[in-house]
């Protein structure tokens, strides 16, 4: 190589390495005219199950094959992924949000405030069978005025839930499990003295998990986290109540050392334990059972669901779907379309109740494919007797939650329900890793904390 | 005729310079100075992504500032830095002194001391949960069969924040101690020979030698250690969430959550604006001393 030749060489050098470094910023920007190209309406949804879940990736796989074929207008455009509230911002802010978006029941209310969803009302008229959805469900969509931005597709209440065959070993009815949190003491004691690593009661008490349980605890002595005064919220956790159900987890833990040592730890570390035969019971939704069974080598036969303690409130949570606010009539006409025919439509309950059966997935579970969102009606009715009928695993195990469901208030969160949660964490740390904390102090402390949250809003 | 032939080539180095000076700056200027910028842009604004953010003067400040959780953050994230110098400046330097002695297996040693640092900092500190667990943890079956008193370590308010230092120092102290080994191995030997002929035991050639010899690097790794400690934020985020209430909350924790948790970029910027004036005077000094040592 000649000299001239290698100098020509570093200068291409030089000028490739700036058009490599310029060329990602000239490639970010992508157009969504919401059209297939084909005259189909494009419609990028979310949802979809992650490949290393084969059985339920197929399942969803062939329900947006089916869609399609039955609404040949539109194109589905599945991505996988639920609801990440770490990256949900800057998927808005790149523009990579779908136009049909998952999400649990704690995000809408801050969605619909910084405007990231679109307003459907003026849609819903025509929308099947969405009248019979319960409405505190539809509630969790709407903003103040009652304008409506997505659409509630499963709905979970808390409860007790609970090893049968450990209650059978510490002397106690696995069919009368606790009712009140002085007896939930006393189960979780008699539970403990089995030893071998056993624990009567566990609590999740990070990653705002803390503060979650404590809010469905709160509830079910029939309290509020918040409350309205005029225009404002407040927090309405101090109360004689709260104390002494505090004192009870606080007896548990210390006194009774019926719930082990290690206390800082995530739901998913308590569902690990219970899931291995080594735990009592623990607060949990009905969505926790296939849980426990796929995913911890839990069983039905074992496992027990009860209402929630002392049973004056419980904690509605539960998941459903928001539009894009960037997206075009046709698109939220095409998505409305979707959303019902896929999570809205008891017309299709039966045929879906048959593909689990084959896929050996359970049936009987107030959760998909049978979700627990219908008002009293005959909707509801239908839905319960296909239930009964197809029921592949004990729902003896889970009937007295279930019965016990429709006279249980139920109570959606509180609002900013994650930074309450976050300051709800403390109160349940505190109890749990101080041997002589101050309940009073640590409810102080955190109501003065939420009031400013609210303040501050 | 030949001075013109010069010019054109040196026109042509130039604009080779240039080209490889561009790529650089694009880069710096697009990864590294606009994010900055945009953070002051930001921390002035309500964001909204949709409709377009406002400016709020300084009501994003006023919001930190009257977060209970500020003063906490920064109380926390300072005590962090003090029993990360106290502990990571110490451990790693004696370390380094012991290496410095043996005469054998020296490079096998200084491997064993490296390893950590190649273990992903999320790897460590979920490794780390499961040794501080109060049953059945490492640690704490250590401790017992050594008949010696146990720990809640992370559990318990009052020995969480430090329990982290021990997992950060753990993790971290492979690079401290190689820039320290570096550091003694350049004294001559002389110095130590003439201060064992005046008579001056092993604590008074370490006073007298060794730490006037690497006062420097000293220094250097001190200022380098409170601009990385003091934005802390793997430990608390994976071991502890930022409790037990609150004790492991740090500027690096709150910031994250404003931006990930409450979606206030606002406040996120607000706060990350204060620790990088914060920081930007250690930088300072990091500076002022690296430059006086160049001149």
């Amino acid at each position: 190589m000649t000299f001239h030749a290698y100098r020509r060489r570093v200068r291409l050098a030089a000028a490739s390495v700036t058009a490599l470094a310029v060329l990602p910023l000239a490639s970010c920007s992508s157009g969504d005219d919401g059209e297939s190209g084909d005259g189909r309406v494009r419609l990028d949804i979310n949802g979809q199950p992650p490949g290393t879940d084969a059985r339920e990736l197929r399942i969803f796989n062939a329900e947006v094959a089916r869609f399609e074929e039955s609404h040949p207008d539109i194109d589905l455009v599945p991505h996988e992924g639920f609801m990440e509230p770490e990256t949900f911002s800057t998927r808005v802010a790149g523009g990579d949000l779908e136009d049909v978006f998952y999400v649990y029941f704690t995000d809408p209310a801050q969605i619909i405030e910084q405007g990231y969803a679109a307003d459907i009302t003026d849609y819903l008229a025509d929308v099947p069978y969405l009248d019979q959805v319960r409405p505190e469900l539809n509630e969790v969509f709407q903003d103040a005025e009652g304008r409506q931005y997505g659409i509630p597709t499963a709905n979970y209440s808390m409860g007790l839930l609970y090893n049968r065959e450990l209650f059978e070993r510490a002397g106690l009815d696995p069919d009368a499990p606790p009712t009140t949190w002085e007896e939930v003491r006393q189960a979780a004691a008699a539970v403990a003295e089995l030893g071998g690593g056993v624990d009567g009661y566990g609590e999740c008490a990070t990653e705002n998990t803390g503060g979650w349980h404590l809010t469905a605890e709160i509830y079910s002595t029939g309290g509020q986290v918040a409350d309205r005064d005029g225009e404002d919220w407040r927090a309405a956790f101090d109360t004689q109540a709260t104390r002494d159900l505090l004192d009870n987890l606080r007896a548990m833990r210390w006194e009774d050392d019926s719930m082990g040592s290690d206390q800082m730890r995530s739901c998913e570390d308590v569902m690990v334990q219970m899931g291995a035969g080594q735990l009592g019971m623990m607060i949990a939704a009905p969505d926790a059972l296939p849980t426990l069974v796929r995913q911890y080598d839990g069983s039905y036969e074992n496992l027990g669901l009860a209402p929630m303690p002392d049973g004056r409130g419980t904690l509605l949570g539960g998941e459903g779907y928001m539009i894009n606010a960037g997206a075009s009539e046709e698109q939220i006409e095409a998505a409305l379309t979707w959303l019902q025919w896929r999570f809205v439509n008891p017309e299709e309950t039966e045929r879906r109740i048959r593909q689990r059966l084959e896929d050996d997935q359970p049936v009987g579970l107030p959760m998909p494919p049978t979700p627990d969102i219908w008002a009293e009606g005959r909707v509801r009715d239908d839905i319960a007797a296909l239930n009964e009928r197809y029921a592949n695993v004990p729902v003896e195990h889970v009937s007295s939650f279930m019965d016990a469901a429709p006279s249980i208030p139920g109570r959606i969160e509180p609002p900013r329900a994650q930074e309450v949660y976050a300051v709800l964490d403390n109160v349940m740390q505190g109890v749990l890793t101080e041997r002589n904390a101050d309940v009073g102090a640590l409810l102080d402390e955190a109501e003065e904390q939420v009031n400013h949250l609210y303040d501050a809003s | 005729m030949a001075a013109s032939a010069t010019r054109r080539r040196r026109r042509a180095e130039n604009v080779t310079a240039y080209g490889f000076l561009c790529a650089a700056l694009v880069v710096f200027a697009v990864f590294a100075w606009y994010p900055v910028l945009r953070n002051v842009t930001l921390s002035f604004q309500e964001v909204n992504f949709v409709r377009g953010s406002s400016w709020v003067g300084l009501d994003n400040f006023r919001k930190v500032l009257d977060d209970p959780l500020f003063a906490t953050a920064w109380r926390n994230s300072a005590l962090f830095t003090l029993y990360a110098l106290v502990i990571g400046f110490g451990v790693p330097f004696a370390t380094a002194v012991l290496l410095n002695e043996f005469r054998h297996a020296r490079a096998y040693f200084r491997v064993l001391v490296y390893l950590p640092v190649m273990l992903p900092p999320v790897v460590v500190a979920l490794m780390w949960r499961w040794f501080y667990q109060p049953e059945g943890g490492l640690i704490n079956e250590l401790l017992s069969a050594a008949h010696l008193p146990t720990s809640q370590w992370t559990n318990s308010a009052s020995t969480s924040l430090i329990s982290l230092v021990i997992v950060s120092t753990w993790a971290n102290m492979g690079t401290a101690t190689l820039i320290y080994l570096a550091a003694l191995q350049t004294i001559p030997g002389e110095l130590y020979e003439s201060a064992e002929l005046d008579g001056a035991n092993l604590w008074r050639r370490l006073w007298h030698v060794t730490v006037p010899q690497t006062r420097f690097v000293i220094l250097m790794l001190l200022l380098l250690q409170v601009i990385a400690t003091m934005q802390v934020f793997t430990e608390p985020f994976v071991m502890t969430g930022g409790g037990p209430k609150d004790s492991t909350v740090t500027v690096m924790l709150l910031i994250y959550r404003y931006a990930f948790v409450t979606n206030d970029f606002g406040a996120a910027s607000a706060m990350s604006l204060l620790l990088l004036l914060v920081l930007g005077v250690f930088s300072a000094a990091y500076l002022r001393l690296t430059r006086s040592r160049q001149i």
